[in-house]
């Protein structure tokens, strides 16, 4: 037995990067409490579904890189990826979609990149991308809060929705998201947009049963839920608070800008800030280190930049979110943004 | 007429244009470093000859006109690496004549062998050897770049080429060399 | 600068960027007085305990030393002593291991002490102010005294600034966890600290004397503000802890708010910073003239059973300090030098203390892990979040790893202080100080590599512009030289005659060395064919040599023939030069006559030269009056001949030595000693080596035997000769004949 011979510093913060991972996803927690709450047991399902097959796919890529699997394959990078997929996912969408899904963002978007730390897109938000322009029908029939369903929605008729397209009694996808009054709910994002280009006001789209009593029915409980877990990270320091509030902050000043000029035409704020996917974005993909920047300045730079795309798309683009799109580019945009964010180093000018 | 106007307007814009590249070339001549020079300092300048050039500058030019660029066996992948990408050429890897071994070296004159016969110090490419007939030589270790040309001209062969000795100045942080001392 | 001074009144302080809060572990030893240690059965010292040049030995293995004796000198400004800290006999001065990361070995003085710890005699000077700032300097400087907090920077030069100097900065910050070695030298020792910083102050003149200090020292804080408070410039700074609070750089941001800039010594901004231990052994050394020869050294660890400060003479080995502090055997698993932040692994216990050692770590296994479970990173950020130099650590990590040192340079890896709060910090536990410090080394030797290369440059040039110029130059001398000579030829007086017979000798000298030279190349070239060949050369230029000889001795033996020689001594060592030279060209005509025409096989030769040892002895005295009697004749002949011929000869005797390229005399020892050597070789593997030598020696003898007679002979033709000088020329044919003659 022989003398350690090891590089200083020789004491280390007990934190490791899988604690990390394993932290970030047991904040997820409320959000998919919120989910499963509001929309049944689809996601549920649907993170079950991109779990095993992320956990499959890293395996087997890990295998042929040689890598170590026992360490790498837990370290909690590939879980978070699928459970982020799994929770962006519409509630009834097939079954396929989340396997398709999972698969390429852990084969092709995280591995063929080069593995953890090395992949320049965020691997659930690419594959969330992949999967909505090749697969635009599944991937936006969002299914209606539970409370406003014509047709209740167990769990097994959730799996078998979505490994059948039918539920036991023979009621298909469509009929499940038609409404009481006979027409096909979708998201408040989706409804507010679509009520636009029909030449309505914001205030007569806020009628809308999916809207409900405040932004929008089970939506504005799922994006404070997700708050909750975010600020949680913040405080255990698993995130830093610059990425979020510089991202909610931009996209509340595009949105405030908007609305005091037109507000007919456009969204308040808060409906901006508690619809769709921006909490989720803000605490958990915008502060994804790897695809991010490095710098805090960067951060600051890239988490508005996003903002600003939110709203640009939200208001202008085809879709009705946006956090995906505008998460790709700026993972695009982060290494010239690292560039020229660099900080002034100790003694230099 | 329209003719005439047309091939005046044509020719005073080809004068005007004319007018400015001459003028831009006179006023952003770039004094440039012709390549042989620019190769030259990526050339590790042992003057060790292994390239079949006379020296690191010839051997520069000879790269500069189209000599293959994996000769330098003392500068090694790197050299190679910094022309490849100076030429705008592929790496390829060091030539296969010469050694891969590009450890640092000098050489060491076993003294109590020496016979002073000065054939070593006309080897030498950078005067790195000091001594007079029938006087032991010596190595300014210094100034030697370990080229081993004082080798072969020796004819009791007391020229060893010898790794630099490491000490705590020059060690490269290898944790894995470090003599560990077992205990029990 | 009113403002810098009140803000530190308040006890507002500047931030500097990032830094940690590593779990401080003081607890272990910060309530124990520093415990005076036995004696070490040995010291080692290493002769070099500073950043700059090594002293130059001034002991031997053997010597009795006292304590606070030098043991080297220092010759250089940036050099600083080291002394025997007590009494003793020195053991050996050999490398041993020296409390370096590396492990590697340097000279050391190993010391045995006596145990009586004599010292020598001490000049106390308690009141410092009547000696001069020189002094002063002097003194701490012949005290040893470095930097001792832990770069081991030479006091001396550090408090011999001409800059106007505003804050002088006493480092008392000790953020390193463990570390409690400064905080009881205050507490115990605050007097003497008062007083080096007095002395500082009355060298350094600074506006401000600011004192910083963490504010998990109390009771230090207490001793400095009771021990200071005659001193009105003093401020004591009493900052939060933080790790690193105590590099220098991040001090002065956190003290007076001003950065340093990069590649700048705090001077240049008015500023000096000392560390306390420092003071303390300034003190020591201008009041008491006690040199720096034991510090304190905070032994902790969970693994030791009683973790204390102790006073640790230099070159006490490790080993003992931690057997002192009770060190399990099963416990023993890693020890490092310094913190646990920037100290070092050391690969055994023997390493030596020395002045920059401020702790000596032995954790326990749960304390400091031996984790080296790198993973990928992830880009979290948290290194650049900590770094207190402001740059950007994983970038850095990146650029190491794909040895990118333009970019390294670029993201300014030269700034990173190696303090260790990114690799702290990180999840994935990547050693990044580690991949810093391979990659500035790196960077550094290439940058060596480039220096060299680019003097290599400069000499290759310089050499051949060297050997072009004399080319040149031989040519032009050559050509006006045979100008002359052919001008005072043609004018046909005594002198011209004289010269004549001189350009006959050189001449013959030509062909002689022509000769020699196909000689060699042929040895070179056919070292088989010619190895008869090659036998009979070196059997020629032996003979010369021997017969050069044998004149030298017989002119030595007969004194009074000298005597009766009117020249001058200077014209006698001329005429030896001129014989040497001719006797030599002699030989080797005779050699190449013998070469070109003789088909004799070896052993014809031997037969020969046996024939002639036949005849040796008989001819013997015969030959040698003969032999003088020429010399004589020679010398005569030279006499009237004006030196100018013979300085010739004589520079280019001399100058033989420093251009042996041309010197033809230098081609002839050359050749002859690569022949033997080459000789030697080929015989070496069919005959033992002693029979060898013995079969060499027996030909030298035989070869000097043969000499006389041929001289003898020489002599008789040479007399018949006129009294001009043309004998060399026709000696060296004529024996060229007899050889031939003789040989068939």
């Amino acid at each position: 037995m022989a003398y350690w011979i090891a590089s200083s510093p020789h004491n280390h913060i007990q934190g490791s990067t899988p604690a990390l991972m394993r932290l970030v996803i047991y904040a997820t927690i409320p959000g998919i409490l919120a989910q499963w709450y509001f929309f049944g047991w689809g996601n549920l399902i649907h993170i079950g579904l991109a779990l095993t097959t992320a956990l499959v796919a890293e395996f087997t890529v890990l295998s042929l890189r040689e890598k170590k699997v026992a360490e790498q394959l837990f370290d909690g990078s590939a879980m978070l990826t699928a459970v982020l997929i799994g929770i962006s996912l519409p509630a009834l969408a097939p079954w396929w979609i989340s396997v398709l899904g999972a698969l390429f963002a852990i084969v092709i978007v995280k591995q063929l990149y080069g593995g953890i730390g090395h992949n320049p897109f965020n691997p659930a938000m690419a594959a969330y991308v992949m999967l909505l322009i090749s697969f635009p029908v599944q991937m936006t029939s969002w299914q209606p809060p539970l409370a406003l369903m014509s047709i209740p929605l167990d769990f097994s008729n959730t799996l078998s929705v979505i490994f059948t397209q039918f539920t036991f009694d023979g009621y298909s996808l469509e009929q499940l998201r038609t409404h009481v009054d006979g027409y096909t709910m979708a998201t408040p994002l989706d409804t507010v947009k679509t009520n636009i280009t029909l030449g309505l006001t914001i205030s007569e789209s806020m009628n809308n049963p999916v809207i409900g009593e405040y932004v929008g029915e089970g939506w504005q409980w799922l994006n404070a839920a997700f708050l909750l877990g975010g600020l949680f990270l913040i405080t255990q320091k698993a995130i830093s608070y610059v990425t979020p509030l510089s991202f909610l902050a931009s996209l509340f000043i595009c949105s405030l800008i908007a609305f005091l000029v037109s507000p007919d035409s456009n969204a308040s704020t808060l409906f901006h800030w508690f619809n769709g996917a921006t909490m989720l974005g803000a605490f958990f993909i915008l502060t994804d280190p790897v695809s991010g920047a490095t710098s805090v300045k960067g951060r600051i730079v890239v988490a508005a930049l996003a903002g600003f795309l939110v709203f640009i798309i939200r208001k202008f683009g085809g879709y009705p979110d946006a956090v995906a799109f505008s998460v790709l580019l700026c993972n695009m945009a982060a290494p010239l943004i690292d560039q020229y964010t660099r900080p002034r180093t100790y003694g230099h000018s | 007429m329209t003719i005439l106007i047309a091939i005046i307007v044509i020719g005073l814009i080809g004068v005007l244009f004319g007018a400015l590249l001459g003028f831009a070339s006179i006023k952003f001549k770039v004094e440039g470093d012709p390549l042989a020079e620019q190769i030259d300092a990526l050339l590790p300048q042992t003057q060790c000859g292994q390239c079949g050039y006379p020296g690191c500058k010839p051997y520069a030019e000879a790269v500069a006109n189209g000599e293959a660029i994996n000769k330098c066996a003392p500068g090694g992948d790197e050299t190679i690496k910094k022309i490849a990408d100076l030429m705008g050429v592929e790496v390829q890897p060091l030539d296969e004549n010469h050694e891969a071994d590009n450890t640092p070296k000098v050489a060491f004159i076993i003294e109590e062998d020496c016979i002073g016969c000065t054939k070593c110090i006309q080897a030498c490419p950078v005067d790195a050897i000091i001594g007079a007939t029938k006087q032991m030589h010596t190595i300014i270790i210094d100034e030697c770049t370990g080229c081993d040309l004082c080798v072969a001209p020796c004819p009791v062969d007391c020229i060893e080429m010898r790794p630099l000795k490491q000490t705590p100045k020059n060690w490269q942080w290898d944790l894995d060399s470090i003599p560990v001392t077992q205990v029990d | 600068m009113e403002s810098v001074i009140e803000r530190i009144e308040k006890g507002h302080f500047w931030k500097f960027h990032g830094g940690i809060h590593p779990p401080e572990m003081k607890f272990l030893t910060k309530d124990k007085p520093i415990r005076p240690l036995a004696m070490p059965p040995e010291l080692t010292i290493p002769v070099q305990q500073h950043i700059g040049e090594a002293g130059k030995l001034i002991v031997k293995a053997g010597d009795v030393v006292k304590k606070g004796q030098a043991l080297t000198q220092s010759l250089m400004p940036l050099s600083v002593p080291v002394h025997a800290p007590t009494s003793g006999t020195i053991r050996a001065i050999e490398n041993a291991i020296i409390a370096h990361p590396s492990g590697l070995s340097e000279l050391c003085i190993k010391l045995t002490p006596d145990g009586e710890d004599k010292s020598i005699a001490r000049h106390i000077t308690p009141d410092y102010t009547s000696l001069s700032k020189h002094d002063i300097i002097e003194k701490i400087a012949q005290s040893g005294i470095a930097g001792m907090g832990g770069a081991g920077f030479p006091t001396h030069i550090k408090v011999n600034t001409h800059a106007q100097i505003n804050y002088l900065i006493i480092n008392a910050a000790e953020c390193e966890p463990y570390i409690t070695a400064d905080d009881l030298l205050i507490r115990e020792h605050s007097t003497t600290i008062a007083d080096g910083i007095n002395i500082l102050d009355h060298l350094l003149e600074p506006a401000f004397i600011l004192i910083g200090i963490e504010d998990n020292k109390p009771e230090a804080i207490k001793a400095l503000q009771k021990a200071t408070a005659n001193n009105d410039k003093v401020k004591i700074c009493i900052l939060p802890t933080k790790y690193p609070t105590g590099g220098e750089k991040q001090l002065i941001m956190a003290l007076t708010g001003k950065e340093v800039p990069s590649g700048v010594l705090p001077s240049k901004l008015g500023i000096v910073m000392q560390n306390i231990a420092t003071c303390f052994a300034i003190a020591e050394a201008v009041i008491h003239d006690i040199p720096l020869t034991k510090r304190v050294v905070t032994v902790s660890g969970r693994a030791l059973e009683k973790p204390q400060n102790v006073w640790a003479l230099l070159g006490t080995p490790v080993e003992f300090l931690l057997q002192q502090c009770g060190y399990p055997e099963q416990q023993r698993k890693h020890i490092i030098m310094g913190g646990p932040m920037m100290g070092f692994s050391l690969p055994n216990t023997q390493v030596p203390v020395v002045k920059i050692t401020n702790c000596v770590l032995a954790p326990s296994e749960q304390e400091i892990p031996n984790d080296k479970h790198e993973v990928e990173c992830i880009r979290c950020g948290q290194c650049a979040d900590v770094c207190p130099s402001q740059l950007l650590p994983q970038e850095l990590q990146w650029s190491a790893k794909a040895n990118d040192q333009q970019q390294l340079e670029t993201l300014n890896l030269f700034d990173c202080i190696e303090c260790g709060a990114c690799a702290y910090v990180c999840p994935s536990h990547i050693p990044l100080v580690h991949y810093y410090r391979v990659a500035k080394a790196e960077i550094r030797q290439q940058k060596q590599l480039d220096i060299k290369a680019e003097k290599a440059k400069k000499r290759f040039e310089a050499r051949k512009a060297r050997l072009e110029r004399e080319k040149l130059a031989r040519e032009e001398k050559h050509r006006k030289a045979a100008e002359a000579r052919k001008a005072r030829m043609n004018s046909g007086t005594e002198q011209a005659n004289k010269e004549k017979s001189a350009v006959a000798a050189a001449l013959a000298r030509v062909k002689a060395k022509k000769a020699q030279t196909s000689n060699t190349e042929n040895v070179e070239n056919k070292e088989l064919a010619s190895d008869q060949q090659d036998k009979k050369s070196q059997v020629a230029a032996a003979i010369a040599r021997a017969k050069a000889k044998k004149q030298a001795a017989v002119q030595e033996s007969s004194p009074a023939q000298t005597e009766s020689q009117p020249p001058t001594p200077e014209n006698n060592q001329g005429d030896e030069n001129k014989k040497a030279q001719i006797a030599q060209a002699i030989a080797k005509a005779k050699a190449k006559k013998q070469a070109a025409t003789s088909q004799d096989t070896e052993v014809e030769n031997h037969e020969e030269l046996n024939e002639a040892v036949k005849v040796a002895p008989v001819d013997d005295k015969k030959a040698r009056i003969a032999a003088a009697v020429e010399k004589a004749k020679a010398k005569k002949q030279v006499a009237p001949e004006k030196p100018s011929e013979l300085d010739t000869d004589k520079t280019e005797e001399t100058a033989a030595t420093n251009s042996p390229a041309d010197d033809k005399k230098a081609r002839i020892a050359a050749a002859v000693a690569k022949a033997k050597a080459k000789k030697l070789k080929e015989k070496n593997p069919q005959s033992a080596p002693t029979t060898v030598d013995a079969s060499t020696n027996e030909e030298q003898e035989k070869e000097v035997a043969i000499t006389p007679p041929l001289e003898a002979s020489e002599e008789k033709s040479a007399q018949a000769l006129d009294k001009k000088a043309r004998i060399a020329a026709a000696v060296a044919k004529a024996k060229a004949k007899k050889q031939q003659a003789e040989s068939k």
